[in-house]
């Protein structure tokens, strides 16, 4: 490609109101071609590993960073629910966040084109998916109704064309596909792509839809390109304990993704998936993959019909008091699979301690930042 | 995925004629219906001949071979659109593929003809995944497979009871929204296929479906008339009915319904405007539907596919009943249906 990204800048929606949260131990050159889309945002950068490491950004960007002295700083004690050597620790973004949306993306995503060789910005289509309703309880065979040219279809019923409120907007990626570790051993050249169009340089599988995920069904949540309404569900993105000093790691945003939807079937809100599609560029190492996944590969047989099968009680009316509820049954139902759940129970605790602590009015001064734009 | 890997000796299409004029129709679909065994039922109340080009492999039904099979009381099951369920009721095969008569081969975006039977077959040959929900959508097309994150223990997935297609051109829409939105054409092929999750309610559309009769024929019921149902979808439930009590019984047995690729293209017909002077009855026996499939639960007992309908027909017997006549014969239809599939599969 000769031209590394557009030059026609869109228009932005809800640059006061979102927060780009990115977490990041190498440098966040990717920024670059994003930026005709991402610098009217303010970012939030999460360092992870060396805090002694310093990051560069490139110029333009409003931002804040907080690196490991920060988070020890800022949490004290509770600092101990936030993973290290792990990409998990992005929820920290989420919490130190003031604005009513997130979108968080993974430092080798790049600008995809669609079809027609047009870049996709990513952040509009999010905008899109979060600010119209969601059909969790009646599945739409014409997808997302609420799409330019698209429609409810014959004996989709009318009392459920209002919809429901969207909580979580989940993007896709071309190229390198997000599968597991022994996928990836087994499958190791294949690309997001059923055909590769030598016209546009560039594989596609490119699926035009974007689809509210059922009620009562559990999916696959990927961090990668992901957005989601801070006010409404943030508290329930806890990305778990991962990485150093921990037995897993690669399931961060699966774990939320259970509690999330669990908490989302509860509270009546909708999950959207498909669109938009980003470039992922970097196939990570699957030995490395097979090592931190190999516990949640067969802990996730337990996992997930303990989460098919919980049920909230009526009285957990905020998404706070669900995420308690379930990380008491973590601990009551999931401890004897390993004893990783009952520590992991305990940082779910710790996390919405954490997350009261600082989102209240009290708790905004303790937080000034590391690193800062001027 | 070519039509010579499908084995077309376990293919039956079947088509409700409603037009008596198939020529354009058939010679459309020539290519890809070539070398199957077609099944055409006339509508009862058709009073033309039907004109069926030369060349095809086929089998008609008439109103008099209904009366034969199933009794003159019983033939006006299947009036109008209902007379394809005929069909599925006298086949033998393993799979049934039908597709509305105003229909024709759509163009993929690169300008192919999309072969509709070929993607049905391919998506009941191919395991369904309800329990959940892969964001690549079906992992057993080429190029795709299941994300990380989706347990190893679901990935050989359940057999797949119905193939759901879609539509450009003329989407399948109720008449309010057509008649609201008249020049809108749905222009978005969707390159994917789904499983539609379990427990999930979904509108499924008789234009363009496929099933597996052998699994779930005696599901696929002609049951809910509305009031002055016509000859035209848009004055029709019956397919959304059928869905309904499909998927619900998929659910309970373990089977999965998927949705999305082949499309098929759909030419005008119909005024929206003029369906919507009728008294849409649809839409009230929607909204009485779909609490009542919500919260039912078929006995654990309930293990064949016909004691699953004849639960569900009591069952609609009972909450529904007294909401409206429509349900009540629904429920006795579906009792019929059961009846007539054992009577027919067993002489068979």
């Amino acid at each position: 490609m000769t031209q590394l990204y557009s030059s026609v800048k869109p228009t932005p929606m809800l640059k006061d109101e979102l927060d780009i949260v990115i977490p990041t131990i190498r440098n966040l050159d990717f920024l670059e071609m994003w930026r005709p889309f991402f610098e009217q945002y303010h970012l939030i950068i999460v360092q992870d590993g060396d805090p002694s490491k310093a990051i560069k950004i490139p110029e333009g960007f409003d931002y804040e960073l907080y690196n490991r002295d920060d988070i020890n700083r800022i949490l004290g004690p509770k600092a101990s629910c936030i993973s290290f050597k792990d990409s998990a620790c992005r929820c920290f973004g989420y919490m130190v966040s003031k604005k009513k949306y997130i979108y968080t993306i993974d430092d080798d995503c790049f600008v995809a084109k669609d079809p027609s060789g047009k870049d996709i910005n990513a952040l509009e289509q999010h905008i899109k998916n979060l600010l119209s309703p969601s059909t969790p309880h009646f599945f739409n065979t014409l997808y997302d109704p609420y799409r330019d040219g698209a429609d409810f279809v014959r004996g989709y019923p009318f009392s459920m064309r209002e919809g429901a409120i969207t909580a979580v907007s989940h993007g896709l990626w071309l190229n390198i596909p997000d599968y597991d570790a022994p996928t990836q051993l087994v499958k190791p050249l294949e690309r997001n792509s059923r055909k590769f169009d030598l016209s546009l340089r560039q594989p596609i599988l490119y699926v035009d839809a974007v689809m509210t995920i059922p009620k009562g069904t559990l999916f696959p949540m990927c961090g990668m390109n992901l957005a989601f309404d801070r006010e409404l569900i943030g508290p329930a993105m806890y990305f778990g304990l991962m990485g150093d000093g921990q037995p897993i790691g690669r399931y961060d945003d699966m774990w939320a993704g259970w509690c999330v939807k669990v908490i989302c079937d509860h509270m009546g809100w909708g999950v959207k998936t498909g669109l938009p599609y980003i470039w992922h560029s970097k196939a990570s190492n699957p030995f490395v993959n097979l090592k931190k996944e190999y516990n949640g590969i067969f802990w996730q047989e337990e996992a997930i019909p303990f989460f098919q099968s919980v049920t909230l009680p009526e009285e957990c009316t905020s998404v706070q008091q669900c995420y308690l509820e379930l990380a008491k049954l973590v601990k009551e139902k999931l401890g004897k699979v390993d004893p990783y759940f009952n520590k992991l129970a305990t940082g779910m605790v710790t996390w919405i301690e954490a997350w009261e602590e600082l989102n209240s009015a009290e708790g905004t001064e303790a937080k000034a930042p590391n690193g800062k734009s001027e | 995925m070519s039509s010579a890997e499908i084995n077309k000796n376990e293919v039956d299409i079947v088509i409700g004629a409603l037009n008596a004029d198939l020529t354009q129709f058939l010679t459309s679909w020539r290519p890809f219906f070539s070398g199957f065994h077609l099944i055409v039922v006339k509508d009862p109340e058709l009073k033309e001949e039907l004109n069926i080009p030369e060349g095809f492999d086929v089998d008609v039904y008439s109103k008099t071979d209904m009366e034969k099979v199933v009794g003159a009381s019983n033939s006006t099951m299947f009036s109008g659109y209902s007379c394809r369920y005929f069909g599925y009721l006298v086949s033998k095969k393993k799979y049934i593929v039908s597709i509305d008569d105003d229909c024709v081969p759509a163009k993929d975006p690169k300008g192919f003809l999309v072969d509709a039977v070929s993607q049905h077959v391919f998506n009941l040959e191919n395991p369904a995944t309800p329990l959940f929900f892969n964001t690549l959508y079906d992992p057993y097309c080429e190029g795709a497979d299941f994300v990380r994150g989706y347990p190893f223990s679901l990935r050989s997935g359940v057999p797949c009871a119905a193939s759901c297609g879609l539509w450009l051109n003329l989407a399948d829409l109720d008449a309010p929204t057509q008649a609201l939105k008249t020049e809108q054409r749905n222009t978005s092929y969707v390159d994917a296929v789904m499983t539609v999750p379990a427990k999930a309610m979904l509108p499924i559309s008789g234009i363009n479906i496929a099933f597996n009769r052998e699994l779930v024929g005696p599901a696929m019921v002609p049951a809910l008339r509305i009031a002055g149902e016509g000859k035209v979808r848009w004055e029709t439930l019956e397919d959304v009915w059928c869905g309904m009590c499909l998927k619900h019984i998929s659910d309970h047995l373990g089977y999965g319904v998927k949705t999305g690729m082949p499309y098929v293209w759909r030419n005008e017909r119909g005024d929206a405007v003029e369906s919507l002077r009728k008294k849409w009855e649809g839409m009230k026996l929607m909204e009485k539907s779909v609490p009542f499939f919500d919260s039912l639960k078929l006995p654990e007992t309930a293990l064949k596919v016909e004691d699953c309908v004849i639960e569900l027909a009591k069952a609609v017997k009972e909450q529904l009943g007294s909401d409206d006549p429509a349900f009540t014969q629904a429920a006795d239809a579906m009792v019929k249906w059961v009846q007539l599939w054992n009577s027919v599969n067993s002489s068979g």
